[in-house]
């Protein structure tokens, strides 16, 4: 989030897209009720179905699931059409005034920008992104057009690629009456007058798509245009769906990256420690090779940095997420597997396949809380555990109150978390477990091994039994001349010389006080604006709010003095400060930095320094384009030659319907219920959580249940070109089938919890879902694809 | 002092954690309960449910509407169950609230039979009538009760009863001036007053079909009667009814003891 959960309270105008936030982050409902009791709000939910959310909402927009960027391009439209947008923030904060290349062009008919290719490798397209650059004078700086009325400045550019996402073509893509989504654009579109603060929420109903990334693109730009980046109540806010996911992502779960958000340095480019940082962004990412330093020097500690380096693996230019891992093992490439707090059997795409692949496996350990299905795919319905040899190793984790440690939530606060009780049994913390696995490992290649150097020399000092406080001083940084307890105050003390270590510069400041550190810090705000910098540290350098230069205007005025976060005091020649400042204020030597100087730059961690409404930094294009989902009930009205995203790999044959196959007639879209926690591993054990929500379910309309003969409760079998599935009828009035292209078109949802071990079982959900991901982060495309579903007799 | 739950119907997202904490707290094992086409579950409430959330789905406005309202003992002034107990094994507490003595319950299942909202269960095992007990052990050691202390949204808020009269006016101009006119408050006068107070944000109107609740909720008949004609007589019968249990008992212990 570049924003918080307290801070909901300061929205004027709510927007839930592509998540259930009352289903999912119950705890948001309580500052978005103070918003609307204490503010007036309002709450808009975009959504197919009634939701929690929607039903608790002011105005609720069901849209087909898998047209998001319609809407948001749409909404793009109607801003700029009835001129919504904040126009002084617009002209100073964002790019719009950039001219942009004259080799940028985009083909109308195929959805294609300038510098698309072929990709074999991948079954795809991919893109030069030559021209997605800007038109630069003799001295190589940006020409710019502050009227924002050259053609080729990107408002003008923006203006014209949204002009055909009209409410008329909206409707038919969406399927949501015009008069809805002019509400909604309009009500969210208000938020852009200076001083009015609109927030939109998101969740995997986002990013679940081929297009997932392009749609946080166009969230991203509807509210630079609206002013609503760097203000207390506005915000791009990503509810992460685990109490830690955000810690997670920041220590680099993914693999594109490395900690700290540094990406991961891969064969061809990054050959030695000097390419690396000859990649360097602008920016303040500027400061890149400090962190990278550090990061060596904290993991090796002993050896030269450039040497260090050649220690980190190295990605090979294929594609290792979930969706690769598993094709590598269906193809026997992958010999073990380690799945960690991980039950991909029931949350993986086409699960029932991947149940399959990993027979392919030697040996697989799995580390939960309870035996779940990954660890017994060889006891699946239908499986025959004689001809399974794969080697099944189950380690009994502890429960998050049976450890300690930092969690870190959506809002980048990281707070720290005692043991509550002991866990039971031989069950460990995760620490001990990798602690003990390490070590381990390290003794086996005392004798020897391909490559022992990044194992033996690697830093593990966290004692005999792995203390989590010395893992956290590592994290946070100290001055390696002197020694681990000589803690940095913050990443801005880092060097490249190799003398500070740091494990993660983004959580650098946030254990630099071994007695009293402040992810530890417990004060409440007494008054003020939810800010409540004293209660445990959020990354970067405790600032709740980042971009908050864009909380002022050029001059330094607040837009709104009441929940503004920085302002120049005129008088006092003095910036005033509520949060940490996201910009430079105060040049090392102590004096004060006017305000003019950080209005052209408001936007620190972007080469330009400002809001990137056009970019060259994704996959698939400089704009969020409309694209179907993989699998689609209709062709793509604004694109003609277009189906899904040209540039998403295609990962197996014939594992996706065509367009409008009439033997998968239905929309299907997939979510959670308060009640169970993904996989339902852990929920599915608790008795009182089963007694809520004990089956299975499948969700459609009276309409459909009709046309189906279908009855609440009866058994309905659920059909998708990867497999079938049962599940109870839930025959609901908050589905309604929509109108698309001039056709009525049903959908279906269904919650995706249930598996074949644990207390409560169930079918499970995945097995209809596809194994297409997006063509930025490969997340799969869980929220739409189609079914066929009939009642069975 | 009386002390009171004001239930917000506005801010409820029907998550049920109070569900759950009710369970935990008065350790009450869980049901074994189906899917039955709503997210409401269990069916019903019994022995071991005290407190559920009614998911209601209807049309109003030319607008779906999904309300979700928390129900269980509604800790009534005008009490039938007090009013039915032959044994005087219920009555009101120092807080108002209303609570079953199970030492003096007889197991007759008169007061679950009476019930003006259908949430007291019969405990066939213990022979003994249940029902949320507004957490008397929480709430004497000046603790709030399990479900208030659970609500994420600020849905079940509790205190002093004039107090929390005071806020469920003040929650109501709110939201009629947010546009909500037909919101109401429930419980105020309803049977001399519930201590579980109710803000309804669509009107009390087909109050049954949006929130599980009764419009105008009464005392059946047949407890006025009990309670005007036989409380006289009240100590004879339940002497009737303790003797006719005993010969009972011992007739069945023979039968045990034969077969």
């Amino acid at each position: 989030m570049t924003n918080h959960w307290i801070d909901y309270q300061n929205s004027d105008v709510i927007m839930n897209i592509g998540g259930n936030t009352a289903e999912n982050h119950p705890i948001s409902m309580r500052w978005i009720e103070k918003a609307r009791a204490t503010r007036g709000a309002k709450l808009i939910a975009v959504d197919p179905r009634v939701s929690r959310t929607a039903a608790m909402a002011d105005l609720h927009v069901p849209i087909r699931p898998g047209t998001n960027t319609a809407y948001l391009g749409g909404m793009i439209n109607y801003t700029l059409e009835n001129k919504l947008y904040h126009e002084e923030y617009v002209q100073y904060y964002t790019n719009a005034t950039y001219l942009v290349n004259e080799g940028f062009t985009f083909d109308e008919e195929n959805c294609y920008f300038s510098g698309i290719e072929d990709d074999p490798a991948r079954k795809a397209k991919k893109y030069n992104r030559s021209t997605w650059s800007y038109q630069k004078d003799a001295e190589g700086n940006v020409i710019k057009d502050p009227t924002m009325e050259d053609p080729r400045c990107v408002f003008q550019l923006m203006k014209q690629f949204y002009a055909k996402y009209t409410l008329e073509m909206i409707e038919k893509i969406t399927g949501c009456p015009r008069e809805t989504l002019e509400e909604s654009y309009k009500l969210f579109g208000g938020t852009g007058q200076a001083g009015k603060a609109g927030n939109i929420l998101y969740a995997m109903g986002i990013t679940q798509f081929t297009h997932g990334a392009q749609n946080v693109r166009a969230i991203a730009i509807v509210q630079l245009l609206l002013g609503n980046m760097g203000i207390a109540g506005g915000g791009v806010n990503a509810q992460r769906g685990q109490s830690n996911v955000q810690g997670s992502t920041d220590m680099a779960m993914l693999y594109h990256i490395i900690p700290g958000y540094m990406p991961c340095p891969s064969q061809g480019p990054h050959a030695t420690l000097e390419d690396y940082n000859a990649t360097t962004p602008g920016g303040y990412w500027a400061n890149r090779p400090k962190f990278l330093a550090s990061l060596l020097r904290a993991w090796y500690p002993g050896v030269e940095l450039a040497d260090a380096y050649h220690y980190l693996p190295k990605l090979d230019g294929r594609d290792h997420s979930h969706i690769g891992m598993y094709k590598y093992t269906s193809e026997g490439e992958v010999e073990g597997m380690i799945c960690w707090a991980d039950n991909p059997a029931v949350t993986g795409p086409s699960a029932g396949h991947k149940r399959h692949y990993q027979a392919n496996l030697k040996w697989l350990v799995s580390v939960d809380i309870f035996e779940n299905e990954t660890a017994s795919f060889w006891k699946a319905p239908g499986t025959d555990p004689k001809e399974i040899a794969t080697e099944v190793f189950i380690l009994p984790a502890a429960a998050a109150y049976e450890r300690e440690g930092t969690k870190s939530n959506s809002g980048r606060w990281i707070q720290w978390q005692y043991k509550a009780q002991q866990a039971p049994g031989e069950c460990k913390p995760d620490l001990w477990i990798v602690d003990k696995l390490f070590k381990a490992v390290r003794e086996e290649y005392k004798s020897g091994g391909a490559f022992p150097d990044p194992i033996l020399k690697i830093n593990w000092d966290y004692g005999d039994e792995a203390d989590p406080n010395l893992v956290a001083m590592e994290l946070n940084g100290y001055d390696h001349t002197k020694g681990r307890d000589a803690l940095l105050t913050n990443f801005t003390q880092l060097k490249d010389d190799g003398t500070t270590a740091c494990g993660n510069w983004v959580y650098s400041g946030y254990y630099n006080n071994a007695a009293n550190p402040p992810c530890k810090s417990r004060i409440k705000e007494t008054e003020g604006i939810g800010l409540n910098s004293q209660w445990s540290f959020a990354w970067p350098l405790n600032r709740r709010i980042v971009y908050n230069r864009c909380s002022s205007d050029p001059a330094g005025k607040p837009w709104n003095a009441a929940t503004a976060l920085v302002w120049w005091d005129e008088v006092a020649g003095e910036w005033v400060r509520r949060d940490v400042p996201d910009f430079g204020w105060r040049s090392p030597e102590g004096e004060t930095i006017p305000p003019e100087v950080s209005a052209v730059k408001p936007f620190i961690m972007t080469g330009e320094g400002q809001g990137r409404l056009f970019t060259d930094g994704v996959n698939d294009g400089p704009f969020p384009a409309h694209f179907e989902p993989a699998e689609s009930p209709t062709a793509n009205l604004l694109y003609p030659k277009a189906t899904y995203n040209p540039v998403s790999q295609r990962w197996y044959e014939d594992h996706t319907c065509e367009t409008g196959d009439p033997n998968f007639p239905y929309v299907i879209t997939t979510y959670r219920v308060t009640e169970h926690y993904q996989s339902g591993i852990m929920t599915r054990n608790t008795p009182w959580l089963n007694e809520l929500m004990p089956e299975l379910f499948i969700e459609l309309s009276l309409d459909l249940a009709d046309e189906l003969n279908i009855k609440n409760g009866d058994m309905v079998s659920i059909e998708t070109k990867r497999g079938q599935i049962e599940a109870k009828a839930c025959v609901t009035s908050r589905l309604k089938p929509m109108t698309v292209n001039g056709r009525k078109q049903h959908f279906v949802g269904m919650p995706f919890h249930w598996g074949f071990m644990g207390m409560a079982k169930g079918a499970v959900t995945n097995d209809l879902s596809p194994s297409v991901g997006d063509a930025n982060t490969t997340i799969p495309e869980y929220k739409a694809f189609l079914c066929n579903i009939r009642k069975v007799v | 002092m009386k002390k009171t739950m004001l239930i917000d119907n506005s801010k409820c997202i029907g998550c049920r954690a109070c569900q759950v904490a009710c369970k935990q707290w008065n350790q009450l094992p869980a049901e074994n309960t189906q899917f039955n086409g709503t997210y409401e579950n269990p069916s019903r409430f019994s022995p071991i449910t005290w407190t559920k959330i009614a998911f209601r789905e209807y049309e109003s406005d030319g607008k779906d509407r999904w309300t979700f309202t928390k129900l269980g003992c509604m800790h009534c002034t005008d009490a039938a169950c007090i009013k039915v107990c032959p044994a005087s094994a219920i009555s009101h507490t120092e807080y108002g609230t209303v609570k079953i003595d199970q030492n003096k319950c007889i197991g007759c299942n008169y007061c679950a039979a009476n019930c003006t909202f259908n949430v007291i269960g019969f405990d066939q095992a213990a022979n003994v009538a249940r029902k949320c007990t507004f957490c008397y052990d929480r709430v004497s050691a000046g603790m709030s009760p399990a479900c208030a202390k659970a609500c994420p949204t600020g849905a079940i808020t509790y205190g002093g009863r004039s107090e929390m009269i005071d806020l469920a006016k003040r929650r109501l101009a709110a939201l009629r001036k947010a546009g909500n006119s037909k919101a109401v408050v429930y419980g105020l006068e309803e049977l001399d007053g519930l201590a579980m107070m109710y803000i309804l944000k669509d009107g009390l109107d087909g109050a049954e079909a949006k929130y599980g609740l009764p419009e105008n909720p009464r005392i059946r008949t047949a407890a006025h009667i009990w309670d005007l004609v036989f409380k006289p007589v009240r100590a004879a019968v339940v002497l009737a009814m303790v003797f006719a249990l005993w010969i009972n008992k011992s007739e069945s212990t023979k039968e045990t003891n034969n077969s």
